[in-house]
């Protein structure tokens, strides 16, 4: 894994250097890095970022019909366009969908993309791990989506309460895909947070201390650390969940003596957590629109990271606002309800910090600005609303209304979403080497405001006035009339939006493709590591890893204070971003394993619903797949390095060695001396033209060592 | 799900023999990732602990005879079956202090040992819950049933898997793939272990032991 390169050792590995490992004879290892085959085994952080990010965009369409749907069933009064019961599964699926299969990848495939990029590393320290984890995501979504050809959706709302999610209320298999699916995403958000976690603490480039970070990598480290702790108590949760529905356990079985409340206290202490999973990264998108399009630093920088951190701890302590109703008891209700109160404080923070950064500034309002606005703006109402959950007693009279829905879309969609979308214009050069239309993204941005507030601004009258969620119909003359109609309208509104935006990126790329300009390295003369890079950013990511001193690092490399003291411009950012044509970068390998293993987790869940030998079968795939990735090296000595396959001459070999080690010296001193002789001895096998990977040579050495006994038969 | 998820950092933690000591912490990624994933199964355990603690005494259903956990109990039993489990921890202490030294040789037989032992409490519990079962207790008799057994088969689970990656290491190393080299793979199954150990000392107390 050369990701996790030694700096002083050379980057290439020798052709023909001693392989410690075969892997399996299944598969060929793949090779290609084009086509589409080469998706399906790519490792490279930035196209599992892009796979993360479509397949989001795919979900959020489906959601978004759902979504559709509810609302064309509620534009009036004592409609029947559907059932009731097919009513609850498209409201349990859209709520499924829109936050375990749009907010949280899009969240991922941000963090996923651009992490790696702004801590100045070439990819994550598990790439297959990486894969694994998008095509575990994929492969649970899916599942869960085909429960409608299945036997019908879930339909116990997405925060499932038992005993209502029991099969005695819940008859259909649709709980069980609810189940079994999230549980599979789960895996994938788990393996993903120990990935990114990894990466954040140990793969930052020479300099880059925790506080030189950008604020979108600080938050996303939060957001994967929230993941790292969240995730296994609903995944608790869901196994209990599992075994009774599927093993007739008792656990949610009130007649055998449960405690409902048992549900509600799991569900929730992740599901706290989860809506800061979800908003975090788009705080972080913000924070770094907001500095670039107001030409100023992000104000109050340590205040942005500390409040992100304080939000993380806090954000396990106020759970039990969500369950005020179920009687739990005046001191736990007044405890939560201080603590949801305080929460509101550093939150606070950051909306202060993004208005006294753009106070004063010299505005630029692009399309991503245009959105980050949209977020501060929106969910500054939507967390007002919040607060007024965290007086209890008004929170008994909100719990159950429109209200509460009118909340957390103001929350999750006029904050997460919106940030999403800006961060989708602001980095969309980077990643595809085409800006979208600036023209059709302001009709984007304002029809989706304009949609947003229709649709969800009347939910506060229609809660506040008593319509209940999760209701099929409502009768006349209750006063829901208006506002139902109004907010109909708003959501076909968002429709159009969406379907702005779908049409954006089309005619922007047919004219990319008809006449093609690159934007540059620096579209928008921005300020962190992934802006010194080349559009789009090559394989390799930095030809030569930085050297950090500043925060907002790449920005000190275009403005300088002249004599007076006065900040001038020293570089375009053309001139200051690396050209991207090293040579022989040695990079971690594609491989097929991560597509199987995923591939055989949705089929144990089916084999689970349905019959056994199904899930003996998936447990035989993930079983063998283990082993084949296990057994398999994760560089493939046989292939080219580097996007260039020509870089093998010895020139070319020392100079990037040489780039990669100069400023890599400084690290090694600061972490841990490497052993004195190593050094030397890569110098000598570098002279040679064919420098050997240093874990190679290594294990080869052990292979052979004397100290094996007559058993040792390779 | 905790399965697959060590499954990964372990596999991924074999990519590399060696350490790298270019990492910013200081940490190999490996060890790094092994330790954040076993603060996370902390959570899981954590999780079950508490909704054991809350179901135990709640049973209303099923036979009189095993609605208490007092009543199922042979703690004697169970207490010996934990003192191996606990030995086992020893053996993989050893089988790390030996790969560091290079011993490779004496690593390979304290895999096994380990792995050994780990198999005699599979074993014991296998026993265990035949015996609840003939007692009838079953998974869904009642609540108390379904409880303890979703905790102690997870615990069971495990086990059960560190016992794969112990046979795994055991065969590597007889191919001569566990060399010294690799003693940082080594020591990071010894953390996972170690691990899943402490969580049954937990479970012993809080399951068998407080009345």
């Amino acid at each position: 894994m050369a990701i996790v390169e030694r700096p002083t050792a050379p980057l290439e590995l020798a052709p023909g250097a001693a392989v410690t490992a075969r892997p399996l004879g299944f598969f060929t290892r793949p090779q290609g890095t084009t086509g589409w085959r080469s998706w399906l085994t790519t490792v490279d952080h930035k196209r599992i970022g892009v796979m993360y990010g479509a397949s989001a965009l795919l979900f959020f369409f489906l959601g978004g019909v759902e979504a559709l749907a509810i609302r064309a069933q509620l534009a009036a009064p004592g409609q029947e366009l559907y059932s009731a019961d097919l009513y609850n599964q498209l409201f349990t699926m859209h709520g499924v969908t829109m936050i375990f299969l749009v907010v949280i990848p899009l969240g991922a495939a941000f963090m996923n993309f651009l992490m790696p990029l702004q801590v100045g590393a070439r990819d994550v320290a598990f790439p297959r791990l990486n894969a694994f984890s998008f095509w575990a995501f994929l492969a649970g979504g899916l599942m869960l989506n085909t429960s409608w050809f299945l036997g019908g959706g879930a339909d116990g709302g997405w925060f499932a309460y038992a005993p209502n999610t029991g099969v005695t209320f819940s008859p259909s298999h649709g709980m069980d895909f609810y189940a079994i699916g999230l549980q599979i995403t789960g895996i994938a958000s788990l393996v993903a947070a120990i990935n990114l976690v990894v990466t954040v603490l140990n793969m930052r480039a020479p300099g880059m201390t925790l506080m030189k970070m950008p604020v979108f990598t600080w938050m996303g480290f939060v957001t994967q650390l929230l993941l790292v702790f969240a995730i296994p108590v609903i995944s608790v949760a869901l196994f209990l969940l599992t075994f009774d529905r599927l093993f007739d356990a008792n656990f949610f079985n009130v007649s055998a003596g449960a405690d409902p409340l048992l549900w509600e206290h799991l569900f929730w202490i992740f599901g706290h957590p989860e809506v800061y999973i979800l908003i975090l990264p788009a705080f972080g998108i913000v924070s770094e629109i907001i500095p670039v399009f107001s030409r100023k630093p992000i104000f109050g920088y340590p205040f942005m990271v500390f409040s992100g951190i304080a939000i993380g701890f806090m954000g396990w302590g106020v759970w039990a606002h969500h369950m005020f109703s179920s009687g739990l008891g005046p001191i736990s209700v007044a405890a939560f309800s201080l603590s949801t109160m305080f929460i509101a404080v550093p939150t606070g923070v950051k909306i202060l910090n993004w208005l006294a950064t753009m106070w004063g500034g010299k505005l630029r309002f692009t399309t991503p600005m245009l959105f980050a606005i949209g977020l501060v703006t929106m969910f500054t109402i939507g967390g007002l609303s919040g607060v007024t959950h965290a007086v209890a007693p008004a929170d008994t009279q909100q719990t159950d209304t429109y209200y509460i829905v009118a909340h957390f879309h103001y929350v999750i969609f006029g904050g997460a979403l919106m940030g999403f979308l800006g961060g989708l214009y602001f980095w969309w050069p980077k990643a595809f080497g085409f800006m979208l239309s600036e023209t059709l993204g302001k009709w984007h941005f304002w029809l989706t405001l304009i949609g947003f507030n229709l649709t969800f601004g009347p939910m506060h009258i229609l809660g506040l006035q008593g319509m209940p969620r999760r209701m099929h119909t409502y009768v006349e003359g209750y006063g829901f009339e208006f506002w139902n109609m109004v907010s109909t309208i708003g959501a076909f509104v968002i429709a159009l939006a969406m379907l702005v935006f779908a049409g954006n990126i089309l005619k922007s790329w047919r004219q990319h493709r008809v006449d093609p300009v690159n934007p540059g390295p620096d579209p928008w003369d921005a300020r962190s590591l992934e802006w010194m890079v080349q559009s789009p950013v090559p394989a390799h990511n930095f030809d030569e890893v930085p050297t950090v001193s500043h925060l907002d690092e790449f920005w000190h490399h275009k403005y300088q204070e002249n004599a007076e003291g006065k900040v001038v411009r020293v570089a375009t950012g053309a001139e200051a971003a690396q050209p991207g044509d090293a040579t022989g970068v040695h990079l971690p390998s594609p491989s097929y394993w991560p597509l199987v293993l995923a591939a055989g987790l949705p089929l144990i869940g089916y084999g689970l619903i349905f019959n056994l030998g199904i899930a003996v079968a998936g447990g035989f795939i993930v079983l063998l797949a283990g082993f084949g990735w296990g057994y398999e090296p994760a560089d493939d000595p046989d292939a080219h390095h580097g996007p260039h396959g020509d870089g093998r001459g010895p020139g070319h070999d020392d100079g990037d060695a040489h780039a990669g080690g100069d400023g890599d010296g400084e690290r090694d001193e600061a972490a841990e001396p490497e052993p004195a002789g190593n050094v030397p001895a890569e110098v000598t096998v570098g002279a040679g033209g064919n420098p050997a990977d240093p874990d190679a040579g290594a294990t080869d050495t052990a292979t052979t060592a004397p100290d094996e006994d007559g058993s040792t038969d390779g | 799900m905790a399965d697959t998820a060590i499954h990964g950092s372990i596999a991924a933690e074999t990519e590399k023999g060696v350490p790298s000591h270019a990492t910013s912490t200081g940490i190999s990624n490996e060890k790094l990732a092994m330790w954040v994933f076993l603060g996370s199964d902390c959570l899981l355990f954590g999780g079950l602990i508490s909704t054991y603690l809350l179901l135990r005494h709640r049973s209303i259903s099923g036979p009189e005879a095993v609605r208490n956990p007092a009543d199922v109990f042979d703690i004697p039993f169970t207490s010996v079956s934990s003192f191996v489990l606990l030995f086992s921890s020893l053996t993989m202490a050893l089988a790390v202090g030996a790969i560091h030294r290079g011993d490779v040789r004496r690593c390979r037989t304290f895999l096994l040992t380990t792995a050994l032992l780990g198999a005699v409490f599979i074993g014991g519990q296998v026993y265990e819950f035949t015996a609840f079962v003939k007692e009838g207790l079953g998974y869904t008799t009642n609540i108390f049933g379904s409880a303890f057994y979703t905790l102690t088969g997870f615990h069971g689970v495990h086990v059960s898997v560190g016992i794969i990656f112990l046979m795994s290491l055991f065969v590597m190393s007889l191919r001569g793939k566990l060399g010294a080299d690799r003693a940082e793979t080594v020591e990071i199954f010894g953390l996972y272990w170690h691990f899943v150990d402490i969580v049954w000392i937990l479970i012993f107390t809080i399951v068998y032991l407080i009345p």
